[in-house]
């Protein structure tokens, strides 16, 4: 069994195809046959389908629910109201968030496309036709949309189930429509600064209600087996070992006789993680049953009622010296999280970590309170394509640079450029409470500002507003830039639970005789490309090539516990359990390897894919025949087999950050906009696949484009969302999609066992401010400091037209 | 988003279709390409028992260029207008505009007649249709009868067609003056936010014939006789074409919607129109 092949030590790096590797997604071949297994391709014998009633009002009184023509209707099995779910304690079930929210209307309705009642039919025409058919009566109330007016004292009160609980999970509240309070800093030393700086830049910011719209909406399958008492349910689940517990814990099935099977998921940027009145439902439904049922949402469905994204009023004052070097920043947030608090974020983190909102910078003293306040609209709140509430922070703290700038009168480049934490003071304890761990934001600057001219873009700019004054052009020249940086990878147990659920992440391998491996992660892909990636981080810590290791994620009757897939926390977590289950395994080789060369385990060296006797390099043993011979030789004091477990608790986030600068012309008549350039330099530490990181900035930007300049929900003054369908709600085609030129600099976690930080969110977070500047910057000329998302055509000719540019 | 039950109905001839029309009164509507009506039927905003689709009335589809006269089949796909060799010459503004009507996905399946006979202000074909002052050729159970493009559009969804009348044919004369389709839009497959057409004729630096039609700028299209006056007899310099603009939009209504307000439609739509007939001109 000996491979004697001679084969450089190059050659033996490349087959490995481990970190490092551009190695194609090995996803791919499936996805783009059209092969992939999502939910709705999941079909059980006698499954049936479940819908919703959804009611057409934000805030009414249900007075009465008949659903006897429904039960008519050929094909319709059942229709389930909170009547029916009460007796089983299942018509409110738990958020994420601490709070409860409806499964289905218990006598009123709090935002558009609330769930009324679950109408069970053969098929899902039958089911259509049944929702068509159920009567409910409805009493409207006055309805609130504006977190400000729902915080006035006649406002109307939402939230009945809370009258007189002056104390919710998260602390006091002060008013029936508040959740709760939640500061951080140091809010007298921070306002002593503010008082007595040279200068004081105030601006409320807004981050509008946008929405994840992953490819597929959410959707599950539930199987009781009423003979075994074992519930099956697939799901669109970011986080399906969490989902067990929870279904488990709501239901009081015993976890053993849960099974939660994430297939495959086309895209999830946070919509997948909570729960949805959906999986409840067809839960019982399937008991009730005896048959599958399956739900899915279609797109409106989606849009308008499973979890939307940011809703941030975000008030900010940032002190400076008149040079520039910034001596405070004060923020208060006020964050419309709709009828049910039902974000996902961290438990003791009820804003998310909006407390990075000092970004880059070195800011000796800050304080920070949010406000969640409950309003008629869709609940949610959650991090859409990136961490908790950071692309919010990242947004205000980039915005109020800017205002900075303007208010200093200078370069926002170089504002920047004197504020950033330097090199040296890594790890850096921020005045909001966190100790980042590596980064080098001055050379990603510099690198970022030399790769577009900066200089001469500016020049060029600046002839452009002459140009535009003198009536030669209607188009003006906008230079958006943002210095992000993220925090990611929750996190460590000692501070980071979801529902009393630590945030560790896990990975079991096993090791095959003929040198392949399988490896099972707690994690789940929604498109990341986990099974390509993952396999790299194991073929350079076990030295078997990335080819010849299957990755495995997604059923908890075989994956270890993980907390799943969301705020970049793969790589972060589980790809270092990964990287540890890895060297467990090459510990155990190294004593394998020992026997079989008869030398001591101290006198072996690593050396890719094999240990060798050093100063013998003669003498070895390649992983492929240790995998052999710790099956099939007795070797004494070890135990056969070659596996190993890793759960993984970090001892901290890792923080990722990048240099965005978008080149943006401006039609100033119409409000059109034309993006001329965007370079994107981003350092994730350690680089596992230069080719996956490509595609997840290139995807990242594109919603932050969308994000930024066109995509929001948005209702009326009675609630009524007007952006439920792809027709108003922007995502943007190929035709909208610019070019983007990507960069990097590496900078390693020092804590991360392969120095990774993740990289899937950074465009997200750091394009949104990119877009956004850029839009500020072509009118700072003209008087511009504050305008808000999204800058579709019309806001933008909004903006012209209130600085007078349109004559 | 399933639509109601429905009968499908898939004649082979014009006749049979009117039949079937007549047969189920307001309960039957035709089918073309399907990109109003079906997303409608799966909304549930359209109820239609009985769907008539024309799809393998072969008399319906293609493009004849004949005499200085172009008809084309009510069935041709927006792809077959751009693919056209000889409509490309013929009536260049066709294929521009087709160029900008939603992406290819939906051009592959969408036909004129359906854009045209819908009486959607959001399509773009009635307005280009009135700007070529277009015939529409309708066949009844009474009968064949012709309506000019300009007459055909009462109110959004209303038209001079009659329930059991089908749309056949569309034809207008060459045109292969300086033309133009300008058409602001969110995103690719947004109805236009304002869209002009324009056709203009210049012989010896004056301009001999001028037309100006616009999109989603009412709940018609608007043709603007008095904005095509204002160029005729000029050089269409400034003055000229500042009065054709005037002109166009003081006859266009628009409303909010998500696009924007009232006001910024105008000023944007003023913008449009300018565009359109200076591009026109340019090319007259």
């Amino acid at each position: 069994m000996t491979d004697q092949t001679p084969i450089s030590r190059e050659d033996r790096v490349e087959k490995l195809k481990g970190v490092g590797s551009q190695r194609k997604r090995v996803e791919d071949a499936r996805f783009t046959q059209g092969k992939g297994n999502y939910v709705d391709d999941i079909k059980m014998p006698g499954m049936l389908f479940g819908d919703f009633v959804r009611s057409p009002y934000a805030h009414a009184r249900v007075v009465s629910i008949n659903t006897e023509a429904a039960l008519k209707v050929p094909g319709v099995l059942a229709v389930l109201t909170a009547a029916d779910l009460a007796p089983l304690g299942l018509h409110w079930m738990p958020t994420l968030a601490g709070d409860k929210q409806m499964v289905l209307a218990d006598g009123k309705v709090l935002y558009q496309g609330q769930e009324v009642a679950f109408v069970v039919a053969t098929d899902r025409y039958a089911a259509a036709d049944g929702i068509e058919a159920v009567e409910v009566e409805y009493s409207e109330l006055p309805v609130v949309v504006d977190p400000f007016k729902a915080l006035l004292p006649d406002a109307p009160v939402l939230r009945e189930d809370l009258e007189g609980k002056m104390v919710g999970a998260h602390g006091p509240r002060k008013h029936h429509n508040h959740i709760f309070t939640w500061e951080q800093g140091d809010k007298d030393a921070t306002e002593a600064v503010l008082a007595g700086a040279d200068v004081v830049a105030e601006e409320m910011v807004y981050y509008h209600r946008t929405h994840p719209c992953p490819l597929e909406p959410c959707g599950c399958v539930a199987s009781m087996d009423k003979v075994n008492g074992k519930l099956t349910l697939y799901g669109t689940f970011q986080a399906p070992h969490a989902i067990r517990t929870v279904v488990s814990l709501i239901s009081g099935i015993e976890e053993h006789n849960i099974r939660v099977i994430s297939p495959d998921i086309g895209g999830g940027f946070g919509n997948k993680v909570g729960a949805y009145p959906g999986y409840v439902c067809s839960v019982v439904a399937s008991i009730v049953t005896g048959k599958p049922v399956k739900w899915v949402e279609d797109r409106m469905d989606n849009l308008m009622t499973t979890a939307f994204a940011r809703d941030y009023w975000m008030k900010g004052k940032i002190a400076a010296t008149k040079e520039g070097k910034i001596t405070g920043l004060w923020c208060h947030v006020t964050a419309d999280h709709g009828g049910f608090d039902a974000c996902a974020d961290p438990t003791k983190f009820p804003a998310g970590f909006f407390n990075i909102c000092t970004g880059s910078y070195d800011i000796p003293v800050a304080y920070l309170a949010v406000d969640g306040v409950y309003t008629n609209k869709a609940p949610g709140g959650v991090a859409y394509r990136c961490s908790f509430r950071v692309t919010e922070a990242a947004y205000f703290i980039e915005r109020m640079v800017e205002i900075l700038a303007i208010e200093l009168g200078m370069d926002a480049a170089e504002l920047r450029r004197i504020n950033f934490i330097k090199a040296d003071q890594f790890p850096y304890h921020s005045a909001l409470g966190w100790e980042y761990d590596s980064g080098d934001y001055h050379t990603a600057w510099d690198k970022a500002l030399a790769a577009v001219d900066y200089e001469g873009l500016r020049k060029e700019q600046a002839e452009r507003v002459e140009a535009f004054k003198r009536g030669e052009t209607r188009k003006l020249l906008g230079i958006g830039l943002t210095h992000f940086t993220e925090i990611v990878g929750a996190g460590p147990v000692k501070n980071c639970d979801i529902l009393g659920l630590g945030m560790f992440d896990s990975c079991e391998i096993r090791i095959h005789p003929t040198g392949s491996a399988i490896a099972r992660l707690g994690t789940i892909s929604q498109g990341q490309g986990h099974a390509t990636t993952f396999a790299q981080i194991l073929a350079s810590e076990i030295g078997l090539p990335a080819d010849s290791i299957t990755v495995e994620e997604g059923d908890t009757d075989t994956a270890p516990y993980g907390l799943g897939t969301y705020g970049s926390r793969s790589t972060p977590v589980a790809g270092a359990a990964t990287a540890m289950a890895g060297r467990k395994i090459r510990a155990k080789a190294q004593m394998i390897a020992a026997y079989l060369l008869e030398v001591h385990d101290n006198d072996l060296e690593w050396d890719v894919d094999r240990f060798v006797v050093k100063g013998a390099p003669e003498r070895f043993k390649t992983m492929k025949e240790i995998a052999f011979a710790s099956y099939n030789q007795a070797i004494p004091g070890l135990e056969p087999g070659l596996e190993a477990v890793s759960y993984y608790d970090p001892p901290n986030m890792t923080y990722p950050f990048g240099a965005y600068i978008c080149v943006m012309e401006i039609d100033v008549d119409t409000g059109v906009h034309e993006i001329r350039q965007f370079y994107a330099l981003d350092d994730c530490g350690t680089r596992i696949n230069p080719m996956i990181i490509e595609g997840q900035v290139h995807g990242g930007l594109t919603e932050a484009l969308a994000i930024a300049m066109g995509q929001e929900i948005a209702y009326d003054e009675m609630g009524n969302c007007k952006t439920g369908t792809l027709m108003d709600f922007f995502v943007p085609t190929a035709w909208e999609t610019p070019h983007y030129t990507t960069d990097h600099t590496t900078t390693p976690s020092p804590h991360h066992p392969i120095g990774a930080k993740g990289v899937g969110e950074s465009p997200n977070v750091g394009g949104v401010p990119a877009f956004s500047n850029a839009v500020h910057d072509a009118f700072r000329a003209f008087g511009l400091r504050q305008s808000h998302m999204p800058h579709d055509h019309w806001r933008i000719w909004k903006i012209a037209n209130g600085l007078g540019l349109h004559g | 988003m399933i639509p109601a039950r429905f009968e499908y109905h898939r004649p082979a001839d014009v006749a049979s279709a009117i039949a079937l029309l007549s047969e189920h009164g307001d309960e039957a509507r035709v089918l073309a390409g399907g990109h109003s009506l079906i997303p409608m039927m799966k909304l549930r905003m359209a109820a239609v028992s009985h769907l008539v689709d024309l799809q393998d009335i072969a008399d319906l589809s293609g493009i004849r260029i004949e005499g200085g006269r172009v008809t084309i089949g009510a069935m041709t796909t927006q792809h077959d207008l751009i693919v056209h060799d000889g409509l490309a010459q013929a009536a260049p503004i066709l294929r521009e505009a087709a160029l900008q009507i939603a992406d290819p996905q939906v051009r592959y399946m969408g036909t004129v007649g359906g854009n045209v006979a819908n009486g959607d202000p959001g399509n773009d074909m009635p307005g280009l249709m009135q700007c070529l002052d277009a015939t529409l050729h309708l066949v009844g159970p009474d009968g064949s009868r012709e309506v000019a493009a300009r007459d055909y559009y009462e109110a959004a969804y209303m038209t001079a067609r009659a329930d059991d009348e089908i749309l056949t044919a569309i034809s207008f004369d060459v045109n292969t003056g300086g033309y133009a389709y300008e058409k602001q839009k969110r995103k690719i497959g947004d109805y236009a936010t304002a869209a002009c057409g324009a056709l203009v004729t210049m012989e010896g630096g004056t301009c001999t014939a001028a037309s100006i039609a616009m999109t989603n700028l009412a709940d018609t299209p608007i043709w603007s006789e008095e904005a095509g006056a204002a160029l005729v007899g000029t050089a269409c310099d400034t003055a000229a074409i500042d009065a054709a603009v005037a002109a166009a939009t003081a006859a266009i209504d628009p409303t909010e919607d998500n696009r924007g307000p009232v006001a910024f439609k105008m000023h944007v739509a003023g913008i449009i129109i300018r565009r359109a007939i200076l591009r026109a001109v340019s090319r007259a």
